[in-house]
């Protein structure tokens, strides 16, 4: 059913987006990203952990050196010149995420340093204010850490219950078992737009009706979904939506967070200090209105500019013709690993992003991982951040494989031939 | 393959890896540690029994792990088998010497006899925390031996 919510959101990305080609040409994109040029242990790099971070373009690269070196000033505090016109880039992108995740206004877009601190915000400034005893919230099973800890965190405070939504042996998540959990104490639903460690894409539309339903408020970690897939806010209809720039193609150190304005002014806010304020006297403090009171002090200017470059350098491609293109790098390689036996995938849910995590039989994914790095492949072992779909599956850790827009057959080739040395290394 | 990787992988290496030697927890034992490095996963806990001459009588070990921390935990358990817990503590100082430093002396060689093969380590310093792990719970157990020690040792680096 998602498949055919995530088929019509990329209808209508297209249709009210004009964006580029609409076929993909992947050994074009390989040129703009320099990294992809570098050999390890005299091999041909072959990067296959971009759920963890994703390489850089040329252009994004070029963009930040070129405010460092040409225009670099603050912002906000401008009377001269290079600060009106550094503020005015970072105006630019926070308008670039606008569009990039169809809010219905800039002011909805807030920076922040990553998904993780975005979704600590949310505990902060929503949570202590709204979240009573008693109340709760819910998360799924196969969360990343980051979009468990801080609702533990804030459940604890607050003496509120973290309530868990479990998923099938797919790794997908249980809408019936969700429907049962709702209830009119439950407050917040959190879930990944896309599970990081084992790439299931979530119902969140379904996921988000069915909260609203019941009163409660809904937070999106799209961490893993900003690279691969559409996102309209308005269509999920979801409160707040998160993303990481360094897994968009952007610099580290620079996230976003979407709330709906209503929500926004509602909340306290994150951190005291500079530029969150209207105005301030010993006695009184009157906030600025969102975003500024939720982006205290000197903001990441370079990495704000840097993801706007990302951003622009993904508005080049339809999104369909990227998430063809990662589709075919996950069957053929879906595949080729299921097929050569011994070999276990997890979460082998019906729709997915480009990611694959296995297990394999007597091989601890530390031991794949450091025998296919020999061969140039770099790929994620361990448990992802994410211990508790490790433990539903009753495992330790996997190896995971994720795709970006430029991993090409060719990679899924190496990969395969990595595998094999594995095979090798082991007598298996 | 490369050399490094076969020096790593060395077949000792994979049949330790594949049947562990004295695994599995021990009663009798009067010392112990938990050895975890929650990064990567690796998770053993380390039995022994020590007599009153200071002679570890038995060792054990269970838990699960790489390949490279098992083989370790294994080969250990084998060659500390009625040693005595000075030489326990210098063949401890002995492996981290093989494993990290760039010259190894003969002595140190010939003092960690069949546990040499685990020199290949070096060439992988991501791994040198798996082959590590078992001899700091070692380390560990001696040292709280009379404290009923209930701590846990990891070999990950604090950034």
């Amino acid at each position: 059913m998602h498949h055919e919510e995530l088929t019509r959101s990329m209808e209508q990305r297209q249709r009210t987006q004009k964006r580029g080609e609409s076929s993909f040409n992947v050994e074009k994109s390989r040129l703009d990203f320099p990294m992809l040029r570098r050999s390890v242990h005299g091999k041909q790099l072959v990067y296959l952990d971009n759920a963890a971070t994703t390489q850089k373009p040329t252009q994004v690269l070029d963009r930040m050196d070129r405010f460092y070196r040409e225009e670099y000033a603050t912002v906000r505090r401008g009377v001269y010149g290079l600060s009106q016109e550094a503020t005015e880039y970072c105006h630019e992108t926070r308008k670039r995420c606008q569009t990039f995740l169809n809010a219905s206004s800039a002011d909805e877009i807030i920076f922040t340093k990553g998904t993780t601190e975005a979704i600590n915000l949310l505990a902060t400034s929503y949570g202590e204010k709204f979240l009573h005893e008693k109340d709760e919230v819910l998360v799924a099973t196969t969360e990343h850490h980051s979009n468990i800890v801080p609702w533990q965190r804030l459940c604890e405070k607050k003496r509120a219950q973290l309530r868990v939504i479990p998923v099938n042996d797919q790794g997908e998540i249980l809408l019936e078992e969700f429907k049962k959990l709702l209830n009119a104490q439950t407050k917040i639903v959190s879930v990944a737009h896309v599970s990081n460690a084992l790439g299931i894409i979530h119902p969140i539309e379904e996921i988000t009706k069915l909260a609203h339903r019941a009163g409660a408020v809904v937070v999106i970690d799209g961490a893993q979904a900003a690279a691969h897939l559409p996102i309209d806010v308005q269509r999920i209809d979801c409160d707040f939506y998160a993303f990481s720039g360094h897994k968009t193609f952007g610099p580290t150190g620079i996230g976003v967070l979407y709330g709906k304005q209503k929500w926004l002014e509602s909340m306290d806010p994150y951190q005291g200090g500079g530029d969150m304020i209207s105005s301030v006297t010993f006695e009184k403090i009157t906030y600025a209105p969102p975003p500024a009171k939720f982006e205290a002090g000197t903001p990441a200017i370079a990495e704000i500019i840097g993801l706007g470059a990302a951003l622009e350098y993904l508005e080049q491609f339809s999104f369909d013709a990227l998430h063809a293109h990662e589709q075919r790098l996950l069957q053929a390689a879906t595949e080729a690993i299921a097929s050569s036996g011994k070999i276990k995938i997890i979460g082998n849910g019906q729709t997915k992003v480009g990611i694959i995590s296995f297990v394999m039989e007597g091989i601890h994914p530390h031991d794949i991982g450091t025998i296919l790095d020999q061969e140039g492949v770099a790929v994620r072992a361990g448990h992802h951040c994410a211990q508790p779909t490790m433990d539903r599956f009753g495992i330790p850790a996997t190896t995971r494989i994720s795709f970006a827009l430029y991993n090409t057959f060719d990679d899924v080739e190496k990969l395969l031939e990595g595998m094999n040395q594995v095979k090798k290394v082991f007598g298996i | 393959m490369s050399t490094h990787l076969e020096q790593l992988y060395q077949e000792v290496i994979l049949d330790h890896n594949k049947n562990p030697r004295n695994f599995g927890e021990l009663p009798s034992a009067n010392a112990y540690s938990h050895g975890h490095n929650p990064l990567c996963g690796d998770d053993y806990h380390l039995y022994l029994s020590i007599d009153d001459e200071g002679i570890i009588q038995d060792i054990r070990f269970s838990g699960t792990g790489c390949a490279i921390s098992k083989s370790s935990a294994s080969m250990m358990t084998a060659v500390l088998k009625k040693k005595t817990l000075e030489e326990a503590k210098s063949m401890a100082a002995s492996f981290l010497e093989l494993i990290t430093q760039d010259s190894v002396s003969e002595n140190t060689r010939s003092m960690l006899g069949r546990l040499k093969i685990f020199e290949g380590v070096k060439k992988f310093p991501v791994r040198v925390k798996c082959a590590m792990l078992i001899w700091r719970a070692l380390e560990d157990a001696m040292k709280h031996r009379s404290e009923k020690n209930k701590g846990i040792v990891t070999t990950e680096e604090k950034e």
